[in-house]
């Protein structure tokens, strides 16, 4: 059988990871530059996947299965659709980028870096294509490995112990999901007297309503509110983003929050209908309780990458919020605000890791008048802040607008809290802006900065490009989602046997 | 007069090969060259080789001899692979080992060869007198193989345990097996099975079962009967250690799956609840135990106990689904343990092994390709896709979900999570800590690199393509479940 693109996107990173391991150690621009092809070439051949789509259809498409394991039922099954397709091109995109930020800030042990990004690439965009509840499982925990060794090995003085939390963490939850899937894999056997982890013939049987669907929505709902994270579960992650290297940042906020997100559509939401519309107040409470405290807990944060990391709490319960209003508004809104998400906090890490390798400090108290220094890179910060905090243009509006406009119409009380959120959010990061960027300089030491290479311009302007090109022309990445979500709404709304709102 | 019995020895084979090269190597130990016996590792791989060999051309067979006291068939030879193989792999491990730590001697090999000769023995005993033979076998040569350092005062002391301790043990066997005796009036498996299938509640049989439980509790070292491990483990020579770990686990659950699936199946739903507190007791105490030890070796023996409690998980589930799950994580967690133990062996130094945890500091930058694959056995021991350990704890708490353990797969699974945490202790000593002082160089020698690398190729393998091991696994346990 030929590998289809989607395969070829799957495993070129992790066979690129192969290859990489025969060259020699001590060549690091050849590792590095090895590694950025083989994630350019992945970006490349990922195209055709959105150049190919047929945003009219719900179903999914590139469609590929071998058999793996036939006694068990579990076979090699991939595929995307509207939603994964978005998620699919946001990891890949942002691959090249996290390899080429740490051309000069990751220089010891070089190969056993560019090989780890490699492997957790193919895992990230394993778990977003698997339609295989075994071969998810698999993704899901493979590239929690990778991570940790980026964490653990090139991190912060702390290191350490944010790399076990986070592992830990994940773990816990994984394990409870593991055996989630392993209930409804014989429930359905039973039922249907068919064994097997096929995702979409799973996905069409209709789970009994009741105590067992709730055990197993629970089972995977704390997965995936782990790795969203969902307040309480958020407290892995600032230790997580702190201690992480620049490119690890990017890939943790940009991709891995994601997947928490996407296990609530593609196995959540379709498979225990009824558990999610039972659970789904509750789930509207701690999302819209995250956007706040995320934002206020933000607010006085010392140091910016802490900053950053609480308000990823605050965004992604705006996620949250858009997925469980149920409705065609919410959803997409939070679909393109997983997007948006990725690419504005991506960046906002990307940016604070330039100023970090330039002062080896990320304290706001640190900085100041950084404008008169530096103007490039205070412009594009600019550009990278507003959209964050959802300024009308720019794409972080988009999703927090749908998304808000979901939310008026299943409760209102929530939704004016929620924008509440974007209200502390202009607070935390313009405050924030101000102090590190306006004014007049404080510090020495900050007068020698040098203004971005011609390395930098080119990490970044391809974000602000996305970042703008959401903001305007959002239909360009709302366009092959929205068929995907009527298809789930419908989904939920025939197979539930509670009341629908 | 008594007609003798038929013997046909081809049933023995593989375990006469193995007793008769283990003789060859004592012979051989005799004649010049006195100093070097690496010939005598050779013949000893030979042996082991050759009764792998033996038990893959008898596939699909089905022997029997001694008036049906030993049976050879694909449940015997499927452990016969395993065990085998987890023999070849410590031979090659040990030649330089033992000449590193100064103990080569000839009997180390022969005591192994006849050691594992018990194992293979045990795996085809369908008669309990020739379990007890077989268990004795496999553990003489074993006390005296854990007291090989003979100058160091923990071997004495493993040794001195595991003797003790063990002879308890058997002594608990032997009268359960004598108290069966007496309430059937036969030693042989099946038909103990049909007489007590009458009677289930005769409390002979019961006093029976639980006193034969006690004895294979010792030897597959669960809790409460695991005391002896930790010391054991950590006095033993370490390709000792992977042999106890390996070998004679392996040799102990095939003997108690075929008590339990041949013998014992229609107690078996009475049995399940005391398997299920045994499971869960023995998972849980080993995962936290082991989360307090800093000694590498005394780590990995709690780890062992709670494999075995997951191994007993499967046990407690049953069927085909339950016990087919226990021979394929046998076979997973006898390539990585031994893989294992297999780079501890690796990084023992002349006179004194690196058994504490921060003797692997900065083994990452040292040793990029030693740490590497350490760490991978240690993920699969986690339990991480796509390693044999994964697939294997699939299969084991997927058993027990099928069997209506629900429970007891939610405290599987809790438990691997809480296991994470000690084996990953390991790999950020090795990757993410910098040495305290000078470090020697490691370079395993040609046997065992080719040990470590059949060993990660095995973990790498069923990890990626279980499907055909399954398989063997299903069609491994078929024969007792007729």
């Amino acid at each position: 059988m030929t590998p289809g693109v989607l395969s070829i996107v799957t495993l070129l990173p992790v066979a690129g990871a192969l290859a990489l391991t025969l060259a020699p150690r001590r060549h690091d621009a050849l590792l590095r530059g090895g590694a950025l092809a083989v994630s350019l070439a992945t970006f490349v051949i990922s195209l055709p996947l959105y150049l190919g789509f047929d945003a009219g259809s719900a179903s999914y498409q590139f469609e590929e299965q071998m058999a793996w394991m036939p006694s068990l039922g579990a076979a090699y099954h991939v595929g995307i659709d509207g939603i994964s397709l978005l998620l699919v091109l946001l990891t890949t995109f942002l691959m090249p980028i996290a390899l080429a930020s740490a051309w000069r800030a990751i220089e010891d042990r070089t190969k056993e870096f560019v090989i780890a990004m490699l492997v957790l690439e193919t895992g990230m965009i394993g778990v977003f294509v698997s339609l295989d509840l075994f071969l998810f499982l698999v993704f899901w925990e493979a590239m929690l490995i990778p991570m940790y060794f980026v964490i653990g090995v090139w991190g912060g003085p702390n290191r350490i112990y944010a790399a076990v939390k986070f592992v830990l963490y994940t773990m816990a939850g994984s394990a409870l999901m593991l055996v989630a899937i392993l209930a409804l894999y014989y429930q359905h056997g039973v039922a249907t007297g068919t064994f097997t982890f096929d995702l979409p013939t799973v996905t069409r049987w209709v789970v009994p309503a009741g105590l067992g669907q709730n055990l197993m929505f629970l089972g995977f709902a704390l997965a995936f509110a782990i790795k969203v994270p969902l307040f309480p579960f958020h407290t892995w992650l600032p230790d997580a983003h702190v201690e992480a290297p620049t490119a690890g940042s990017v890939i943790l906020a940009g991709v891995l929050l994601k997947m928490g997100t996407y296990g609530f559509l593609r196995f959540g939401l379709p498979i225990f209908p009824d558990a999610s519309l039972t659970f789904g107040p509750i789930v509207l409470a701690l999302a819209v309780f995250g956007i706040v405290y995320g934002a206020w807990v933000s607010t006085v944060q010392p140091d910016l990458k802490k900053l950053v990391a609480y308000s990823s709490v605050s965004h992604l319960g705006f996620v949250m919020l858009g997925i469980f209003t149920f409705n065609m508004q919410g959803l997409v809104g939070g679909v393109i605000q997983m997007v948006n998400h990725g690419l504005s906090t991506g960046a906002l890490f990307l940016m604070v890791g330039m100023i970090y390798e330039r002062r080896h400090t990320r304290l706001i108290a640190d900085f100041g008048g950084l404008w008169k220094v530096i103007p490039a890179f205070s412009a594009l910060y600019l550009v990278v802040v507003l959209s964050s905090l959802g300024l009308p243009g720019l794409n972080g509006f988009v999703g927090e607008f749908l998304i808000l406009l979901g939310a008026f119409q299943v409760n209102r009380g929530l939704a004016a809290l929620a924008t509440t959120g974007i209200i502390f959010a202009a607070v935390y990061l313009l405050w924030m802006y101000q102090r590190v960027i306006f004014g007049e300089v404080t510090h020495e030491e900050n007068l020698r900065l040098h203004d971005l290479s011609p390395r930098e311009w080119a990490l970044v302007v391809p974000l602000v490009l996305f970042i703008v090109w959401i903001g305007v022309y959002p239909a360009t990445f709302t366009g092959p989602t929205e068929a995907t979500v009527e298809a789930l709404i419908n989904q939920v709304q025939s197979k539930a046997s509670v009341a629908f709102r | 007069m008594i007609p003798a019995p038929p013997i046909s020895l081809a049933v023995l084979a593989p375990a006469l090969i193995v007793i008769g090269a283990g003789c060859l190597v004592l012979l051989l130990d005799l004649l010049p060259p006195r100093e070097s016996k690496a010939h005598l590792a050779t013949v000893a791989l030979g042996g082991v080789v050759a009764a792998l060999l033996t038990s893959l051309a008898a596939w699909g067979g089905r022997g029997r001899a001694f008036r049906d006291m030993v049976i050879l068939d694909n449940y015997a030879l499927f452990f016969h692979v395993v065990i085998c193989y987890a023999a070849a792999l410590i031979v090659l491990l040990s030649i330089d080992y033992l000449r590193r730590t100064g103990a080569e001697s000839g009997e180390y090999y022969a005591l192994v060869l006849f050691s594992t000769s018990g194992m293979l023995l045990l795996t085809s005993a369908s008669d309990l007198i020739v379990v007890f033979l077989a268990i004795e076998l496999m553990s003489l040569s074993l006390y005296v193989l854990a007291g090989l350092f003979k100058r160091r005062r923990q071997a004495g002391e493993a040794s001195m345990k595991y003797f003790l301790l063990g002879a308890f043990a058997s002594a608990f066997l032997l009268y359960g097996i004598a108290l069966l005796y007496g309430a059937t009036g036969t030693t042989s498996i099946d038909r103990i099975a049909t007489a007590i299938a009458s009677t289930p509640w005769d409390p002979l049989v019961i006093a029976g079962l639980g006193l034969v439980m006690v004895g294979f509790g010792f030897k597959i070292s669960s809790v409460p009967f695991h005391m002896w491990a930790p010391d054991v483990y950590e006095g033993a020579p370490t390709c000792v250690t992977a042999l106890i770990a390996t070998g004679s686990k392996a040799a102990a659950f095939a003997a108690l799956i075929r008590l339990f699936l041949g013998g014992f199946r229609l107690v078996h739903a009475d049995w399940a609840a005391v398997l299920w507190v045994l499971a869960a007791l023995t998972m849980t105490v080993g995962n936290v135990v082991a989360i307090a030890q800093l000694n590498l070796k005394r780590m990995l023996a709690y780890s062992s106990i709670a494999h075995v409690g997951y191994m007993l998980v499967g046990l407690a589930a049953g069927g085909a689904a339950g016990t087919s799950a226990i021979l394929f994580y046998l076979l997973a967690y006898t390539f990585t343990t031994a893989g294992t133990f297999g780079v501890i062996t690796v990084c023992a130094r002349t006179g004194e092994e690196a058994v504490d945890v921060r003797d692997y500091a900065g083994l990452g930058r040292r040793h990029p390709v030693l740490a590497f694959v350490l760490a991978l056995f240690l993920l699969s021991l986690i339990g991480v896709p796509p390693l044999a350990g994964f697939v294997g704890k699939f299969y084991l708490f997927g058993a027990a979900v099928r069997a209506g353990f629900l429970w007891l797969a939610v405290l599987g699974v809790l438990n691997s999570a809480v296991a994470a945490y000690y084996y990953l202790r390991v790999i950020v000593t090795m990757y993410m800590q910098e040495p305290e002082g000078p470090s020697a160089s490691l370079v395993p020698s040609f046997a065992g690199g080719v040990a470590l690398a059949i060993a990660l190729v095995g973990v790498v393998l069923l990890g990626l393509m279980p499907a055909p091991f399954v398989d063997l696994a299903q069609g491994a346990i078929a024969p007792l479940l007729r």
